[in-house]
């Protein structure tokens, strides 16, 4: 399979500030990231020929209308994109295929939520379209479940946990489009109320709104655009699906996410790398709890299975250590607006091999790694990028 | 002659001191407490729960007709009995929901007899269930209590039936009409000493009359009664002392409605010695009264947890708040979650007998069913399979966050291993959440999970078992 490894270039990007936008619907949201990009790219709306867009909830919006419509691009090909929290690296992927396909050549790879809109505390509807009888879980409460086996199996505790809030807080105090921008004690995140045992509030991301936008073109016409001289290389990406109901799969070991070493393995296979501690500059990891980057350092390969507190508890995800992991401040410091996540990691692995990453950047990237991990664990996307 | 063979009850997990009642409104306390179904029980769980007590064990391929006695059913039209038989995977058995009289329980039960007599059923299950609404503030409110029980009626019972008989009699004694919100009554003494006492007096009488026993060759009187005071005085008029008319349930659990009479009666079968005899009353517009022998093999039935179990193994509410939630005493404006029947029905192999498969390819016991095995991938190669009830805790969190709303009391959530195969996700019920832990012993409880699609949605839960509460 020839995969799409340098193949593709990211030619522009956007984001919105994440945040509660109580003022703007979701329709600006898109525009604003959407005009962001092209600018960046120093393309009009009117030189995209495709949309996908990543778009969780239902609620607000279905079908490609959901961005032809605010977006007024009449007549586009346009995709909705939902695959969990996952929706907006999945978005990305089918843009980069439809590119290296050769079917297109500039298109837009966008997500965007909603999420103050719906009036809930946490993501709202878990039981929207759920079996009758057969119990849902909040959010939080699935991941909670893996950091119960971890507490268990690998005698992790909440200090462990409360590290990841604590790094990632400090870290989005730099970064002016993050919704929280205040560091945070140990105390702090050691006294917040539980939100589901043993996660508490600060092991949580928040609920935010936001979108973010990419625009997806070849590397021989990404050269004619504005950013010719420091465009960035599509390396891999690579999608993994495995289960959306571990909590019936009795070899679901709960210490890890299948989905994410599958996904990691396949990228690093295409992108050519063989020790991603060592060769990756960085890695924007889906921390929506803090359980999940401990067990996305082992599921990514960066340490063993078991020795994720020990990784960051030995400072090798700091910004300033071997490996910056969030150096952003994550989805802790951002919140997860979930269709818009996975383009906002694109944007800014993109913007820290450009070098233009202010307040956050780390020294002279060449690998950067974007993970996208959605439901319990039930799909993940990877996507490493690099420089030219 | 037929008799029982076997029985169960059930008892709900928590209390309410009646002490913190009078409280609540500033009146008198009576002695003791009362049993309070949860907010996911109604009498159709606790018949269920009851069901599956008296039948533990057994095989239930004789199992030819199942009997749901109440004056609380979940639905003012659908069967409750049709529930409890889907649950007990007997789908040839006649059922029959007994209701509108608190005497349902006793009257069930002659007629579950006389279809043993007949020839028409082999065994039949007789299940008896209350969950009364009482007017908050009363002391009816305070002398009511929830529960259940069942008793398996068979030719060659662990006790036989000497002889049964009963009267009749249209008395406005406790009603509740249909728009009703809470059982009513007018002058309850014109009910004890009239309604009540004549009609238990003249069941009672005929019944020994036929049994050919006298009063004083009774080991234990047990019936249902308005209050403890009205059971006292029927029973010394009766011939009846202290020592054989004793009422376990007042104090500890309260006046359980129609399961009053078979609650008592299973209490008294747990304490029979070979040779004893019981008188067995139930009332409501009239009497029926039974006179049972207890067999030489009567040990050999005794389970547990049994009535004492149930009764020790109990949480208090703290608050009478807690009760009314329970309740639904308090209007809420929260909505119910979405559901289907059309789903609901096709997934009832799931839902109520618990049913899960096997794959013959690789041995794995899963749930739910599917074509294709969760761990092999083998296409069609499932065979059905019964589940195991009980089992350990995987893993578990304790979610604040429930259908978006934050709550204060975390709902426990839990994987379990089940006992024999299968991994489950389940919520957990009746529990100190700050006791769930990695490795704790679970078994199922059928529960209301939600009205979604303005239907009753019920499923299995889990809950600590109730033997554990009580060291046993």
């Amino acid at each position: 399979m020839p995969g799409i490894r340098d193949r593709i270039a990211v030619a522009g990007v956007g984001a919105t500030r994440f945040t509660e936008h109580w003022e703007k619907d979701q329709e600006d949201l898109l525009c604003e990231a959407v005009d962001e990009a092209c600018n960046d790219a120093g393309i009009e709306r009117s030189d995209i020929q495709a949309i996908w867009a990543g778009i969780y909830y239902h609620t607000t919006g279905l079908g490609g209308a959901a961005a032809v419509d605010p977006l007024r691009m009449y007549g586009v090909p346009a995709t909705r994109v939902e695959n969990f929290c996952a929706s907006g690296m999945d978005a990305f992927r089918n843009a980069c295929f439809a590119v290296a396909a050769g079917v297109y050549d500039v298109v837009l790879a966008c997500g965007v939520e909603k999420i103050t809109d719906q009036g809930s505390r946490g993501l709202p509807n878990v039981r929207e379209g759920m079996h009758p009888f057969l119990p849902a879980a909040s959010a939080p409460a699935m991941f909670a479940m893996a950091a119960t086996r971890a507490f268990e199996v690998h005698g992790w505790n909440k200090e462990d946990l409360a590290r990841v809030a604590v790094k990632n807080h400090a870290n989005g105090v730099h970064h002016p489009k993050a919704h929280f921008r205040r560091a945070i004690t140990m105390e702090d995140a050691l006294k917040a109320p539980m939100i589901a045992h043993p996660l508490g509030r600060f092991d949580s991301c928040a609920v935010s709104d936001g979108a973010a936008a990419v625009i997806v073109t070849r590397p021989e016409i990404a050269k004619r655009m504005k950013h010719k001289d420091d465009y960035v290389m599509v390396k891999a990406n690579a999608i993994s699906v495995y289960t959306a109901q571990p909590m019936y799969k009795p070899s679901f070991d709960y210490l890890g996410f299948p989905a994410t070493q599958t996904a990691s393995k396949m990228a690093y296979e295409e992108a050519g790398i063989t020790d991603p501690f060592e060769q990756i500059s960085l890695a924007e990891v889906h921390d929506c709890f803090t359980i999940t980057e401990l067990l996305n350092y082992e599921d990514l390969g960066f340490c063993k299975k078991g020795e994720g507190a020990n990784f960051i508890r030995d400072g090798l995800s700091a910004t300033d250590g071997p490996l910056p992991v969030n150096p952003s401040g994550g989805l802790k410091s951002f919140g997860h607006p979930i269709g818009a996540t996975g383009c906002r990691m694109i944007a800014e692995v993109t913007r820290q091999l450009q070098g233009r990453a202010e307040g956050v950047q780390v020294t002279d990237p060449e690998l950067g790694l974007a993970h996208n991990l959605g439901g319990p664990g039930a799909v993940c996307s990877v996507t490493i990028l690099g420089r030219q | 002659m037929a008799g029982i063979a076997a029985w169960g009850a059930y008892i709900p997990t928590f209390r309410l001191d009646r002490k913190t009642m009078g409280k609540a409104w500033d009146t008198p306390a009576l002695p003791g407490e009362r049993a309070v179904s949860a907010g996911d029980e109604d009498s159709l769980t606790m018949g269920v729960e009851a069901a599956l007590a008296a039948t533990a064990g057994r095989d239930l391929s004789d199992l030819d007709a199942v009997f749901f006695a109440t004056t609380t059913s979940p639905y003012a039209e659908k069967q409750a009995a049709a529930t409890i038989a889907a649950v007990l995977d007997r789908p040839s058995a006649l059922t029959a929901d007994v209701t509108g009289s608190l005497r349902a329980g006793t009257t069930a039960l002659r007629q579950a007899l006389d279809a043993i007599a007949a020839g028409s059923s082999r065994t039949a299950l007789v299940v008896a269930a209350d969950a009364r609404p009482a007017e908050p503030s009363t002391a009816t409110e305070q002398l009511f209590g929830d529960g259940a029980a069942a008793v398996l009626v068979s030719s060659d019972g662990a006790s036989s039936v000497v002889a049964a008989a009963g009267v009749t009699e249209d008395f406005t004694g406790p009603w509740r009409r249909t728009a009703d919100n809470y059982v009513r009554s007018f002058e309850p003494k014109l009910d004890t000493e009239y309604g009540y006492a004549r009609s238990v007096r003249a069941a009672v009488t005929d019944a020994l009359d036929r049994s050919g026993a006298s009063a004083d060759a009774v080991s234990r009187f047990v019936a249902y009664a308005p209050d403890p005071r009205t059971f006292a005085s029927t029973a010394k008029k009766l011939g009846f002392t202290s020592e054989q008319a004793r009422d376990p349930l007042f104090v500890t659990v309260g006046n359980l409605g129609t399961a009053h009479a078979l609650v008592s009666l299973a209490s008294a079968l747990d304490d029979a010695r070979p040779g004893d005899v019981l008188v067995l009353v139930g009332q409501g517009d009239g009497a029926d009264a039974l006179v049972l022998r207890a067999g030489d093999l009567i040990g050999n039935a005794k389970r547990r947890p049994n009535v004492a179990d149930l009764i020790a193994s109990k949480q208090m509410l703290p608050s009478y708040e807690g009760y009314l939630r329970f309740r639904r005493l308090l209007p809420s404006e929260t909505s119910e979650p979405k559901s289907s029947t059309v789903q609901y029905w096709r997934d009832r192999r799931q839902a109520l007998p618990f049913e899960g498969v096997r794959c013959t390819a690789c041995g794995q016991t899963q749930f739910p069913a599917n074509r294709a095995c969760v761990e092999c991938g083998a296409l069609d190669k499932m065979e059905p399979v019964k589940l195991q009830k009980r089992g350990r805790v995987f893993t578990f969190t304790l979610d604040h966050l429930v259908g978006g709303e934050y709550l204060e009391t975390p709902v426990p959530k839990v994987v379990v291993d089940l006992e024999g195969g299968g991994r489950v996700f389940f919520d957990m019920t009746d529990v100190d959440p700050s006791d769930v832990h990695i490795g704790m012993e679970i078994e199922l409880t059928f529960r209301r999970l939600h009205d979604g699609a303005g239907f009753h949605n019920y499923y299995w839960k889990t809950r600590p078992p109730r033997l554990a509460a009580v060291g046993a």
